[in-house]
Order: structure tokens, then sequence, then C-alpha cells
């Protein structure tokens, strides 16, 4: 058992903290933000260039022998700086299916995805299908040798920026039945398909997908088109165990600015910091992420092993992550008083991101439910 | 980073795991979670380890410790928990041990040390009093130095087993006229002594698991005293931060979950079990969630302890949430037996035999374990005081 950091992954850590603390400050973010195109496609070449897109993948699929662990180290920087850059889809999700894809896929966009030339989105939300990924209306006929999508796919994050499109369909099957969930790439360019691009409320963008007729080859499949749950289902733990690193940054910076606004703003003649009813809270803040990196390093240790531990992993992070985040994030504006509730202050949008990891693929109610039916399913094998 | 244990941690695993088989005493089966055993009972799992050489797992090897790996030691409390081992009491071997090979001079570490190991000798913890409980510094007992002897005066309180202690250790004030942290002493007392007087306290759940400690004119070599005079109150902080990293129970209370998860499949809510009811399997799926977050912690607290680090004000953290689940273990377990958790065991004094002989057996004791486990948040510093802690220590508030 161990828990140190290797040497290149301590060193990703210092070089991208230096990058966002040069050229990702909160001012700056601020105007990305709001700028027209919402991101930096200059920064994304940077962080292909610092080998950040290379750093999870194998050598042989062109990456730079890291894991993981890798992801999760980039992933809580960019929680540190709010960082709306796609990684998360692009790297982690996209890179993730593509690890599973065949050699011609990886030679043809893994290789361009490390580059940093082309970037992807994961369209697998739909309008009725909430946090449950089988839950699917959008089909993938069988056309010829080749497939034809049809469909809606909800809040896309990151399809504006993409140039590619990671799509779940069903090819057989009933409308939430765990068989006949097929894995697609699609371009977005792809004739037949359209889509209706917004903001989202924690600085990203996000566009609603719609598929009419879209034909696409047999080379668009990833895995077993009659049988991708599991893949789905694995490379989107990927994903959380990722995701709860950068809510794990996010937090780490929400109580730091928490404890030194408190040192600082004077009431009754006192800083407020000096309020034991604040400390036991601020206390607890810092409990809470602590914990949050606790399970952050267990999910993320855990994704190599069997279906079950490694799901069970996943949700139990992805509750106490979202239970972490919402008190932290709830808490810092509270402290912060009213300069809490401003667009001006930075704390603000730390508390909006938390606020949205807690829902991104899946939020805590839906999470205890997934582990809870996870362990009455080991007792079942169990007592067999 | 990587959660595998190496070829050779598993040979450890199995080597504890053959010894606890081979050596755990068949008498002590089942009665890991009591308070009311015997003096022999409490100690007999420890005599056995001390022969081992195992007593003292987080001692350094120089003074009769191990030498284990922080994965070692991992493995060997979650070995003992698998058979809710009677493990050693704190007192000597968590808090008074690494006091004194840390501050105590050589003829102290010669004379206790090897006690504490063998589990010979009993210890009790004279820290609280009626006056100085979460204020601990504003304790009031009185040592008065007179020739070769301290003289002791004074009350303790919540002094737990002392009814089977042979020696103690007590913080005493010195010098009277210092600020409240200064001016205390901690001095090592042979409870035979003339003038000590312990005294039973029954608590909520019918046991007599602490004391008052009445000190009258009690009379103390000086050489029984541990450090530096008037410096006691550093010894008694870190003799707290030692108490505070073994208290996180991961080990006990993950044998806890699976007890509840049990008792759980054999009550029935409207003919279903109660673990397939949603409200009952969330509320315990939650807590392996949160036990899951303090297991981790606690492990990345051993790896930075083994980095060369001792337990820092980090460990507060292991202290509430430890204890957080301990309660919450046994609100569940009490919750789930329904209404056999009524019945009292230990008050049948006027019926004819002390067996309660209604219901499930595992609904014995649920309620008197629940009401005993409210002092997990109290003692050791209360789960408030470890707030305290935490603001001052680590957020510098």
């Amino acid at each position: 058992m161990d828990f140190n950091f290797t040497e290149e992954q301590t060193m990703i850590r210092d070089s991208l903290a230096r990058l966002i603390k040069d050229q990702y400050d909160f001012d700056t973010r601020r105007k990305v933000v709001a700028s027209k195109e919402g991101w930096r496609p200059e920064m994304w070449a940077q962080f292909a260039e610092l080998g950040l897109l290379a750093a999870p993948f194998s050598e042989e699929d062109g990456g730079l022998g890291g894991g993981p662990i890798d992801a999760m180290v980039v992933m809580e920087e960019f929680g540190k700086g709010l960082v709306v850059e796609p990684f998360l889809q692009t790297v982690v999700l996209a890179g993730g299916f593509l690890k599973a894809g065949t050699s011609a896929q990886k030679e043809d966009h893994l290789a361009a995805l490390i580059s940093g030339e082309r970037v992807f989105a994961f369209a697998y939300a739909e309008p009725k299908g909430r946090y449950n990924l089988a839950d699917l209306e959008t089909t993938a006929t069988k056309d010829g040798s080749g497939w034809k999508i049809s469909g809606h796919k909800a809040v896309v994050i990151g399809a504006p920026w993409a140039s590619h499109l990671i799509v779940t369909a069903r090819t057989s099957g009933g409308r939430r039945d765990a068989k006949g969930v097929g894995v697609f790439i699609v371009a977005k360019d792809a004739k037949g398909v359209t889509t209706r691009d917004y903001p989202t409320v924690d600085g990203r963008r996000a566009s609603e997908v719609y598929f009419e007729n879209v034909t696409v080859g047999a080379d668009a499949v990833i895995g077993d088109p009659s049988d991708s749950l599991g893949l789905v289902e694995k490379v989107t733990d990927e994903a959380i165990a990722a995701l709860c690193a950068e809510a794990c940054g996010a937090m780490k910076v929400a109580n730091a600015q928490t404890v030194e606004y408190s040192k600082t703003r004077k009431q009754f003649g006192t800083p407020i910091g000096k309020f034991q009813v604040l400390q036991h809270r601020m206390a607890d803040m810092f409990i809470e992420h602590e914990q949050s990196v606790s399970m952050t390093y267990m999910a993320t240790l855990k994704l190599g092993e069997d279906d079950v531990t490694r799901k069970k992993a996943a949700s139990a992070a992805k509750v106490r992550i979202g239970q972490g985040g919402r008190f932290i994030g709830q808490q810092s504006i509270q402290i912060h008083g009213g300069m809490g509730m401003t667009d001006e202050l930075a704390i603000g949008h730390y508390f909006k991101r938390l606020t949205m990891i807690d829902s991104e693929f899946g939020n805590v109610d839906h999470h205890l439910k997934r582990y809870t039916e996870l362990s009455a399913a080991e007792v079942a094998v169990a007592a067999e | 980073m990587n959660l595998e244990f190496s070829p050779e941690e598993i040979a450890f695993r199995d080597e504890v795991r053959a010894f606890i088989r081979d050596n755990y005493p068949k008498e002590l089966v089942g009665l890991g979670n009591r308070e009311d055993l015997t003096r022999e009972q409490f100690l007999a799992w420890h005599k056995i380890l001390g022969k081992k050489g195992w007593s003292a797992p987080a001692w350094p090897k120089k003074y009769g410790g191990t030498g284990w790996t922080s994965t070692q030691r991992y493995i060997w409390s979650e070995e003992n928990a698998r058979v809710d081992a009677l493990m050693p009491l704190p007192f000597g071997i968590s808090m008074v041990g690494p006091v004194i090979y840390t501050f105590g001079n050589e003829e102290q570490k010669a004379k206790h040390l090897p006690g504490i190991l063998a589990g010979d000798v009993w210890w009790a913890q004279g820290y609280s009093e009626p006056g100085a409980g979460s204020d601990l510094a504003s304790l009031k007992t009185t040592a008065v130095r007179d020739g070769d002897h301290y003289v002791i005066n004074g009350q303790k309180t919540w002094t737990t087993l002392a009814q089977h202690a042979d020696w103690g250790f007590f913080l005493c004030r010195t010098d009277p006229s210092a600020k409240a942290q200064e001016g205390i002493s901690f001095i090592l007392v042979d409870m035979k002594t003339p003038g000590i007087e312990v005294r039973p306290i029954k608590l909520i759940d019918g046991t007599h698991e602490v004391n008052e400690t009445w000190l009258t004119d009690v009379r103390v070599p000086v050489e029984n005293l541990v450090g530096k005079e008037n410096e006691g109150w550093t010894y008694a902080k870190f003799l707290l931060a030692h108490e505070r990293s073994g208290i996180a129970g991961v080990a006990r209370s993950k044998r806890g979950v699976e007890r509840l998860r049990s008792i759980a499949s054999q009550e029935t809510l409207d003919g279903t079990p109660l673990i397939k009811t949603d409200e009952f399997a969330r509320k315990i799926s939650q807590l392996e969630i949160d036990l899951t977050a303090l297991e981790f912690t606690e492990l990345r607290t051993l790896a930075s302890e083994a980095a060369g680090k001792g337990p820092g004000p980090e460990s507060s953290i292991l202290k509430i949430k430890g204890t957080e689940i301990q309660q919450r273990l046994t609100e569940l377990t009490l919750e789930a037996v329904g209404n056999y958790g009524a019945p009292y065991a230990r008050g049948m004094d006027h019926f004819g035999s002390n067996e309660i002989g209604v219901g499930p057996d595992y609904s014995n004791f649920s309620a008197d374990a629940y009401f005993n486990m409210r002092k997990t948040s109290i003692y050791g510093g209360s789960n408030e005081i470890q707030r305290n802690i935490i603001s001052k220590m680590i957020l510098g508030l």
C-alpha cells in the first residue's frame, strides 16, 4: 500500500499549477467565460504541449505511460483554477472509450486527441433519461455495413467546442434494457447533426444535440454494438473518479478563501473567524474536504478492480463528494455573507461548480441507490 | 500510489491470522464489545501478545514495539477485528507508555515499560476532575513538595476501570501561582499508596466502567515525576494526540456493520427483511460509505506518520468521524432490533435469574451499547474540543 505520487505526477502537478497561476487567474477566466468562444483553444494547445493530454495513456497508445492517477492530479488542479476546458470529456471520457477501440480507431482518433487537434464531447444523457445510462430513446439501426442514428441528446457538456462526439444509442431491446446499448464516434459536422448551444451556470458551454438519420460507417462503432453498457459504466466510473478530483480542488480553494476572508472581515469589532460557531463550521468544512480527498484516492485506486468493487467505490465517492461539496459550497457563501452573493468574488463561482458536480453522472440519491443495490446483489451472491 | 499488498504483506497477514486463530482465548469469543468484564478477561489477550512481543505495535522497536510498517499495523488491526478480539486497553499501551519512553528517564523506562508490554500492570488515567472536563487545564488537584515526596490532594473523576488499576498517571498542579497550563506536572502514582480511594460511578447503561478517585495526603516519591516539574501540560497534550490516533476504530466498526447487516436481514418489516427496505438499506449504505471515507483518511494519516511525522492535529478528524460512526452504528443496531431493544439484562436483580432470556440474542445489550457509546464524543477531548484544535492548529483561526 502506497499513497505517494511518482516524480512524473508531481512534475505534472507543479507545472500545471504554475500555468494556471500565470495564465488562468480568476479575472482572466471571467473574461474567457464571457467571450463568444467561452474557452481558449490556445490554452488547450499548451495542455497538449505540457503532456497533459498524453499523460494517462499507455506508451503503446501514444501516451506517456500514466493512468487514472495522472488524470486525478490534472483534474484536481483544474478544480482549483475552475478550468473550463474539456479535459474530462476529451481525455478521460473519449480517451477511455478509445482505449477500448480498434487499432485503426486509436490511430485515427487517439493520436489526434493526444496531439490536441481533436476535441470530444460525450453525448449520453437524454431529456427523460436522468442518470440511467441505459435509458435511451436515441436509436442506432443497421444501415448496410454501417449504422443510422436518430435521437436527441441533452446537456452535452463541451459540445460547442468539440469536433467529434461519443454517442450512446440503443441498437436493440426496450428503452431501459441493459442489453442493446451501443457506442459510436460521430463527427459533429456529419450530415444530420444539429446543435443548439448555450452556456451553463458554472461557466462552461453545452449543447442539445439532435441526430436525424445520421449515417456512420462500421468503423464508428466502439466495442460490441449490441452489448456495451458495461463499457459505458466503466468509462463513466473513470469520469466520476476524475470529477471527484476536480471537486477536491474546488473544495480546497473554497475552504482556503473562506478561512482567509473570516480572518479579515470584522464585525462587532473582531474578525468573524474568532467566533467559535464559525470556527467549528470551518473545521467541519476542512473535514469534508479531507474525507473527499480520501474517497477520491480510494475510487481512483479501485478503477482497475472487478466491476462490483469498482462501481461501489465510484458511487461511494460520488455520494461523499456530493454531500461534502454541497456543505462546503453553501457554508462558503454563508461565511462570506453578502459578499458571497456577488458575482465579483470567486467564491460564488466555486459554489456553482461544486453544485453542478453533484448532478453530473448521478447525484447523491442516485449513487446511494446504486451502492445499496450493488451491496444487496453482493449479499445475494454470497448467500448462494 | 496503489492499494495492493506485497507478497511479504500477504505472508504477514497469513501469519498473524494463523496466530490469532491458534491463540485467541476461546472464552473471550463474543465479549469484544463489553465493558463489564473481569480483570483477567480484559488482560488475557494482552498477556498472550506480550509474550509474543506484539502488544505494542506502534512503539519504537527499541522500547518493545514490533517494528511493523503502517500497512502491517493496518493488517494487524483488521485481523483482530475479524474475530472481534478484546485488544489491550489503551491506558498503558497507547497513553502512559509513549509518554514514559518519550519524556521519562531511564529508571522510569526500565521500571514501567516491561509491565505495560506484558499486561501485568494495569494503568488508570487521572486527568479529569469534577471542575475540569473539556477545560482540563483548570484542574485543581495539587502536588506539594515535602522532602523527597510530593503530597497529593484532590479529586479526579471518570477514572476508567480504576477499580482494577495498579498504577495511575495523574496531572497535578505543582505551581499554584502559574497560569492555567503552566504549573502542571505529570506524576506516576502507585494506586496502593495510602490516601487513595476509588469510588464507583454507575453509568446510564448500568455498567461500572468509571470511578471517582479521591486523593488525600497521598505521598509519592519525587522520582515518580515524569519529565520536568511544571511541564506536564506538554506531555498531557502529547498523550491526547496519541490517544486520538488509535481512536478511529475502523476495523471494529467494519465488523459492526457486518453485524448490523446480519441483524437487519433477520428482522422483518411487513414480512420483508429490514435490509430490503429502501429506508434502512440506505441508512446502512450511508454509514458504510462514511466508514470508507474514515478508513482511507486513517490510511493516509498512517502513511504520513510512516514518512516521519508524528500524530498531528489531523488526528482530530479521526476522533470526530470515528466516534460519530461508532455512535451511528449502535444507534442503527438499536433501531434494527425494534421492540426487543427494551429488555434490560443488567437489571434482573429481582427476577431470580441474571439471564434475560427473551428476544433474539443479538438484541441483548443493543440499547446499552447505544447508551454507552454516547461517551465517545465526550471523552478524549470532546468532539467540540477537536474542532477547536482543527480551527486553531490547522486553520490558524
